[in-house]
Protein backbone atom coordinates (compact mmCIF):
# COMPACT_ATOMS: atom_id res chain seq x y z
CA UNK A 1 0.00 0.00 0.00
CA UNK A 2 1.76 3.41 -0.78
CA UNK A 3 1.02 7.01 -0.45
CA UNK A 4 1.50 9.96 -2.27
CA UNK A 5 3.16 13.03 -1.35
CA UNK A 6 2.96 16.18 -2.48
CA UNK A 7 6.62 18.85 -1.93
CA UNK A 8 6.10 22.55 -2.69
CA UNK A 9 5.97 25.83 -0.90
CA UNK A 10 2.81 26.02 1.25
CA UNK A 11 0.28 28.64 -0.83
CA UNK A 12 1.05 25.89 -3.56
CA UNK A 13 0.09 22.48 -1.68
CA UNK A 14 -2.25 22.90 1.12
CA UNK A 15 -5.40 22.52 -1.09
CA UNK A 16 -4.30 18.85 -1.66
CA UNK A 17 -4.16 18.14 2.13
CA UNK A 18 -7.96 17.95 1.69
CA UNK A 19 -7.79 15.39 -0.86
CA UNK A 20 -6.08 13.47 1.37
CA UNK A 21 -2.59 13.41 -0.17
CA UNK A 22 0.11 14.07 2.30
CA UNK A 23 1.48 17.54 1.95
CA UNK A 24 5.31 18.32 2.90
CA UNK A 25 5.28 22.17 2.95
CA UNK A 26 9.28 23.45 2.83
CA UNK A 27 10.48 27.11 2.85
CA UNK A 28 13.86 26.26 1.58
CA UNK A 29 15.78 24.45 -1.32
CA UNK A 30 18.25 22.64 1.47
CA UNK A 31 14.67 21.72 3.64
CA UNK A 32 13.19 20.39 0.34
CA UNK A 33 16.59 17.93 -0.85
CA UNK A 34 16.27 16.65 3.01
CA UNK A 35 12.43 15.93 2.95
CA UNK A 36 12.39 14.39 -0.64
CA UNK A 37 15.37 12.16 0.24
CA UNK A 38 13.60 11.14 3.42
CA UNK A 39 10.09 10.49 1.94
CA UNK A 40 11.54 8.68 -1.61
CA UNK A 41 12.65 5.98 0.67
CA UNK A 42 9.46 6.03 2.64
CA UNK A 43 6.39 4.07 0.75
CA UNK A 44 5.58 7.09 -1.76
CA UNK A 45 4.71 6.06 -4.91
CA UNK A 46 4.44 9.36 -6.16
CA UNK A 47 5.51 12.40 -5.08
CA UNK A 48 4.53 15.42 -7.05
CA UNK A 49 6.87 18.46 -6.76
CA UNK A 50 6.45 22.17 -7.03
CA UNK A 51 8.02 23.79 -10.95
CA UNK A 52 10.05 25.91 -9.03
CA UNK A 53 12.14 23.47 -7.05
CA UNK A 54 12.46 21.00 -9.50
CA UNK A 55 15.80 22.79 -10.97
CA UNK A 56 16.84 22.98 -7.18
CA UNK A 57 16.03 18.71 -6.87
CA UNK A 58 17.57 17.96 -10.37
CA UNK A 59 19.86 15.76 -9.12
CA UNK A 60 17.72 14.17 -6.41
CA UNK A 61 15.37 13.12 -9.15
CA UNK A 62 17.48 11.93 -11.43
CA UNK A 63 18.30 9.30 -9.29
CA UNK A 64 14.64 7.74 -9.35
CA UNK A 65 14.15 8.38 -12.67
CA UNK A 66 15.89 4.85 -13.64
CA UNK A 67 13.13 3.13 -10.49
CA UNK A 68 9.95 2.38 -11.18
CA UNK A 69 9.14 3.94 -7.86
CA UNK A 70 8.21 6.45 -6.51
CA UNK A 71 7.48 8.41 -9.94
CA UNK A 72 8.27 12.43 -9.18
CA UNK A 73 6.07 14.56 -11.22
CA UNK A 74 6.55 18.07 -11.45
CA UNK A 75 2.82 20.17 -10.77
CA UNK A 76 2.76 24.03 -11.19
CA UNK A 77 2.93 26.02 -8.26
CA UNK A 78 0.37 29.02 -7.26
CA UNK A 79 2.76 31.49 -8.43
CA UNK A 80 2.29 30.28 -12.23
CA UNK A 81 3.41 27.81 -14.98
CA UNK A 82 6.71 27.76 -15.35
CA UNK A 83 6.85 25.54 -18.28
CA UNK A 84 9.13 23.27 -16.69
CA UNK A 85 6.85 19.76 -16.28
CA UNK A 86 6.58 20.14 -20.11
CA UNK A 87 10.29 21.00 -21.04
CA UNK A 88 10.31 17.80 -18.81
CA UNK A 89 8.69 15.63 -21.32
CA UNK A 90 10.08 17.62 -24.07
CA UNK A 91 13.43 16.09 -23.02
CA UNK A 92 12.11 12.38 -22.25
CA UNK A 93 11.33 12.70 -26.14
CA UNK A 94 14.88 13.88 -27.09
CA UNK A 95 16.88 11.58 -24.97
CA UNK A 96 14.64 8.55 -26.56
CA UNK A 97 14.19 9.59 -30.04
CA UNK A 98 17.28 12.00 -30.23
CA UNK A 99 15.76 14.75 -31.51
CA UNK A 100 12.47 16.89 -30.92
CA UNK A 101 10.35 15.21 -32.99
CA UNK A 102 6.66 16.37 -30.70
CA UNK A 103 6.71 19.73 -29.55
CA UNK A 104 8.32 22.03 -32.56
CA UNK A 105 5.00 22.71 -33.94
CA UNK B 1 40.21 -0.86 -39.09
CA UNK B 2 42.43 -4.14 -37.73
CA UNK B 3 41.30 -4.60 -34.38
CA UNK B 4 42.41 -6.63 -31.87
CA UNK B 5 45.40 -9.09 -33.23
CA UNK B 6 43.71 -12.45 -34.08
CA UNK B 7 45.38 -16.37 -34.18
CA UNK B 8 44.71 -17.17 -37.70
CA UNK B 9 44.02 -20.65 -37.15
CA UNK B 10 40.87 -22.73 -37.80
CA UNK B 11 39.14 -22.67 -34.89
CA UNK B 12 39.58 -19.01 -34.39
CA UNK B 13 37.48 -18.69 -37.27
CA UNK B 14 34.60 -21.01 -36.53
CA UNK B 15 34.74 -18.92 -33.64
CA UNK B 16 34.16 -15.67 -34.96
CA UNK B 17 32.19 -16.95 -37.55
CA UNK B 18 29.91 -18.07 -34.89
CA UNK B 19 29.95 -14.90 -33.20
CA UNK B 20 29.13 -13.44 -36.41
CA UNK B 21 25.93 -14.77 -36.57
CA UNK B 22 25.18 -13.95 -33.30
CA UNK B 23 25.96 -10.58 -33.22
CA UNK B 24 23.85 -10.06 -36.70
CA UNK B 25 21.00 -12.12 -34.67
CA UNK B 26 21.17 -9.76 -31.87
CA UNK B 27 21.41 -6.45 -33.84
CA UNK B 28 18.00 -7.75 -35.33
CA UNK B 29 16.39 -8.80 -32.56
CA UNK B 30 17.54 -5.30 -30.37
CA UNK B 31 16.90 -3.43 -33.67
CA UNK B 32 13.29 -4.97 -33.51
CA UNK B 33 13.01 -3.89 -29.86
CA UNK B 34 14.07 -0.13 -30.61
CA UNK B 35 11.34 0.35 -33.21
CA UNK B 36 8.66 -1.22 -31.14
CA UNK B 37 9.53 0.61 -28.25
CA UNK B 38 10.18 3.70 -30.13
CA UNK B 39 6.21 3.34 -31.69
CA UNK B 40 4.72 2.71 -28.11
CA UNK B 41 7.09 5.66 -26.72
CA UNK B 42 5.78 8.17 -29.12
CA UNK B 43 2.21 7.18 -28.14
CA UNK B 44 2.74 7.48 -24.67
CA UNK B 45 4.27 10.66 -24.82
CA UNK B 46 1.51 12.10 -26.60
CA UNK B 47 -0.91 11.33 -24.39
CA UNK B 48 1.54 12.23 -21.80
CA UNK B 49 1.92 15.57 -23.05
CA UNK B 50 -2.01 15.92 -23.82
CA UNK B 51 -2.56 14.94 -20.21
CA UNK B 52 -0.31 17.17 -18.57
CA UNK B 53 -1.76 20.25 -20.33
CA UNK B 54 -4.57 19.26 -18.70
CA UNK B 55 -3.72 18.90 -15.59
CA UNK B 56 -1.74 21.62 -15.15
CA UNK B 57 -4.65 23.68 -16.60
CA UNK B 58 -6.48 22.65 -14.23
CA UNK B 59 -4.41 23.04 -10.89
CA UNK B 60 -4.22 26.66 -11.93
CA UNK B 61 -7.96 26.67 -11.86
CA UNK B 62 -7.75 25.18 -8.98
CA UNK B 63 -4.96 27.98 -7.42
CA UNK B 64 -6.86 30.78 -8.80
CA UNK B 65 -9.72 28.98 -6.74
CA UNK B 66 -7.68 28.92 -3.60
CA UNK B 67 -6.67 32.20 -4.05
CA UNK B 68 -10.36 33.27 -4.05
CA UNK B 69 -11.35 31.52 -1.30
CA UNK B 70 -8.36 32.73 1.08
CA UNK B 71 -9.00 36.17 0.41
CA UNK B 72 -12.58 35.93 1.31
CA UNK B 73 -11.52 33.91 4.65
CA UNK B 74 -9.32 34.21 7.92
CA UNK B 75 -6.08 32.52 7.32
CA UNK B 76 -6.60 31.02 10.44
CA UNK B 77 -10.10 29.77 9.81
CA UNK B 78 -8.46 28.34 6.43
CA UNK B 79 -5.73 26.13 8.36
CA UNK B 80 -8.66 24.93 10.67
CA UNK B 81 -10.45 23.92 8.07
CA UNK B 82 -8.06 21.91 6.06
CA UNK B 83 -6.17 20.64 9.09
CA UNK B 84 -7.63 17.31 9.38
CA UNK B 85 -8.49 15.63 6.22
CA UNK B 86 -11.37 13.07 6.18
CA UNK B 87 -10.47 11.83 3.31
CA UNK B 88 -7.39 9.85 2.38
CA UNK B 89 -5.90 8.30 -0.39
CA UNK B 90 -3.91 5.08 -1.08
CA UNK B 91 -1.92 3.33 -4.20
CA UNK B 92 -1.81 0.11 -4.95
CA UNK B 93 0.75 -0.47 -7.19
CA UNK B 94 1.20 -3.30 -9.79
CA UNK B 95 3.98 -3.44 -12.94
CA UNK B 96 3.28 -3.90 -16.70
CA UNK B 97 5.54 -5.10 -18.97
CA UNK B 98 5.91 -2.97 -21.91
CA UNK B 99 8.67 -4.42 -24.42
CA UNK B 100 10.65 -5.93 -21.04
CA UNK B 101 9.91 -2.28 -19.52
CA UNK B 102 8.69 -2.41 -16.20
CA UNK B 103 6.41 0.09 -16.11
CA UNK B 104 3.81 0.86 -12.60
CA UNK B 105 0.23 0.72 -12.85
CA UNK B 106 -1.37 2.66 -10.15
CA UNK B 107 -4.80 2.41 -8.54
CA UNK B 108 -6.25 4.36 -6.15
CA UNK B 109 -8.29 3.69 -2.75
CA UNK B 110 -10.01 6.37 -1.10
CA UNK B 111 -10.36 5.86 2.69
CA UNK B 112 -14.31 6.42 2.57
CA UNK B 113 -16.18 4.90 0.41
CA UNK B 114 -17.31 8.20 -1.64
CA UNK B 115 -14.77 9.55 -3.36
CA UNK B 116 -16.87 13.27 -3.35
CA UNK B 117 -16.26 13.05 0.45
CA UNK B 118 -13.97 15.98 0.37
CA UNK B 119 -15.16 18.75 2.67
CA UNK B 120 -13.44 17.77 6.00
CA UNK B 121 -14.92 20.67 7.36
CA UNK B 122 -18.09 22.51 8.53
CA UNK B 123 -19.70 24.59 6.64
CA UNK B 124 -20.23 27.62 8.72
CA UNK B 125 -17.22 29.23 9.09
CA UNK B 126 -16.12 28.84 5.75
CA UNK B 127 -16.87 30.34 2.08
CA UNK B 128 -18.10 28.87 -0.80
CA UNK B 129 -15.19 30.14 -2.25
CA UNK B 130 -13.57 27.25 -0.66
CA UNK B 131 -16.02 24.55 -1.10
CA UNK B 132 -15.68 25.36 -5.01
CA UNK B 133 -11.54 25.29 -4.61
CA UNK B 134 -11.40 22.21 -2.36
CA UNK B 135 -13.27 20.25 -5.53
CA UNK B 136 -11.95 21.94 -8.21
CA UNK B 137 -8.79 20.30 -7.00
CA UNK B 138 -10.56 16.57 -6.20
CA UNK B 139 -11.82 16.69 -10.17
CA UNK B 140 -7.93 17.23 -11.01
CA UNK B 141 -6.51 14.03 -8.89
CA UNK B 142 -7.52 11.06 -11.08
CA UNK B 143 -5.96 13.15 -14.01
CA UNK B 144 -2.84 13.62 -11.93
CA UNK B 145 -2.72 10.07 -11.15
CA UNK B 146 -3.08 9.08 -14.66
CA UNK B 147 -0.23 11.96 -15.14
CA UNK B 148 1.63 10.47 -13.00
CA UNK B 149 1.79 7.26 -14.38
CA UNK B 150 1.83 7.82 -17.79
CA UNK B 151 4.81 9.82 -17.11
CA UNK B 152 7.08 7.63 -15.20
CA UNK B 153 6.25 5.09 -17.91
CA UNK B 154 7.73 7.41 -20.38
CA UNK B 155 10.84 8.17 -18.07
CA UNK B 156 11.59 4.40 -18.21
CA UNK B 157 10.75 3.49 -21.53
CA UNK B 158 13.02 6.76 -22.70
CA UNK B 159 16.29 5.52 -20.87
CA UNK B 160 15.40 2.09 -22.27
CA UNK B 161 15.11 3.24 -25.70
CA UNK B 162 18.44 5.40 -25.18
CA UNK B 163 20.00 1.81 -23.92
CA UNK B 164 18.91 0.25 -26.68
CA UNK B 165 19.88 2.14 -29.23
CA UNK B 166 23.54 2.51 -27.72
CA UNK B 167 23.58 -1.54 -28.19
CA UNK B 168 22.23 -1.46 -31.69
CA UNK B 169 25.03 0.87 -32.59
CA UNK B 170 28.09 -1.06 -30.74
CA UNK B 171 26.86 -4.02 -32.44
CA UNK B 172 26.50 -2.29 -35.93
CA UNK B 173 29.33 0.05 -36.06
CA UNK B 174 31.99 -1.95 -33.97
CA UNK B 175 31.48 -5.72 -33.22
CA UNK B 176 29.77 -6.65 -36.73
CA UNK B 177 32.68 -4.73 -38.76
CA UNK B 178 35.33 -5.44 -36.43
CA UNK B 179 34.19 -9.59 -36.23
CA UNK B 180 34.01 -8.94 -40.21
CA UNK B 181 37.83 -8.13 -40.71
CA UNK B 182 39.31 -10.81 -38.57
CA UNK B 183 37.67 -13.53 -40.42
CA UNK B 184 38.80 -11.77 -43.43
CA UNK B 185 42.15 -11.68 -42.18
CA UNK B 186 41.75 -15.15 -41.05
CA UNK B 187 40.62 -16.81 -44.28
CA UNK B 188 43.50 -14.98 -45.86
CA UNK B 189 46.35 -16.02 -43.51
CA UNK B 190 45.13 -19.62 -43.91
CA UNK B 191 45.33 -19.40 -48.07
CA UNK B 192 48.66 -17.91 -48.09
CA UNK B 193 49.75 -20.38 -45.33
CA UNK B 194 48.12 -23.39 -47.75
CA UNK B 195 49.81 -21.77 -51.27
CA UNK B 196 52.95 -21.53 -49.04
CA UNK B 197 52.64 -25.25 -48.05
CA UNK B 198 52.06 -26.45 -52.00
CA UNK B 199 54.98 -24.48 -52.98
CA UNK B 200 57.07 -25.89 -50.68
CA UNK B 201 55.76 -29.85 -51.54
CA UNK B 202 56.65 -29.01 -55.15
CA UNK B 203 59.94 -27.73 -54.50
CA UNK B 204 61.08 -31.26 -52.24
CA UNK B 205 59.55 -32.77 -55.27
CA UNK B 206 61.94 -31.00 -57.34
CA UNK B 207 64.69 -31.82 -55.06
CA UNK B 208 64.02 -35.53 -54.70
CA UNK B 209 63.84 -36.27 -58.13
CA UNK B 210 67.36 -34.30 -58.89
CA UNK B 211 68.94 -36.23 -56.39
CA UNK B 212 67.20 -39.67 -57.43
CA UNK B 213 67.55 -39.43 -61.59
CA UNK B 214 70.18 -36.39 -61.40
CA UNK B 215 67.87 -34.68 -63.80
CA UNK B 216 65.29 -31.93 -63.11
CA UNK B 217 61.96 -31.83 -63.88
CA UNK B 218 62.28 -28.98 -66.89
CA UNK B 219 64.57 -31.31 -68.80
CA UNK B 220 61.66 -33.94 -69.08
CA UNK B 221 59.35 -31.70 -70.45
CA UNK B 222 61.63 -30.22 -72.98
Amino acid sequence: MYKIAVLGDRDSIYGFAALGLETFPVLSDEEAVETLKKIAEDGYAVIYITENLLSALDKEVEKYREQILPAIIPIPGVSGNTGAGIANVKKLVEQAVGSDIIFNN
Amino acid sequence: MAGKQVNPTRMELTRLKKKLATARRGHKLLKDKRDELMRQFLDMVRENKALREKVEQGILQANGNFVLARASMENETLNEALMAPRQEVSLESSTRNIMSVDIPVFEYKTRTADPNDIYCYGYASTSADLDDAVKSLADILPDMLELAQKEKACQLMASEIEKTRRRVNALEHVVIPQTQSQIKYIVMKLDENERSTQIRLMKVKDMMLEQAHHYTEKQVNE
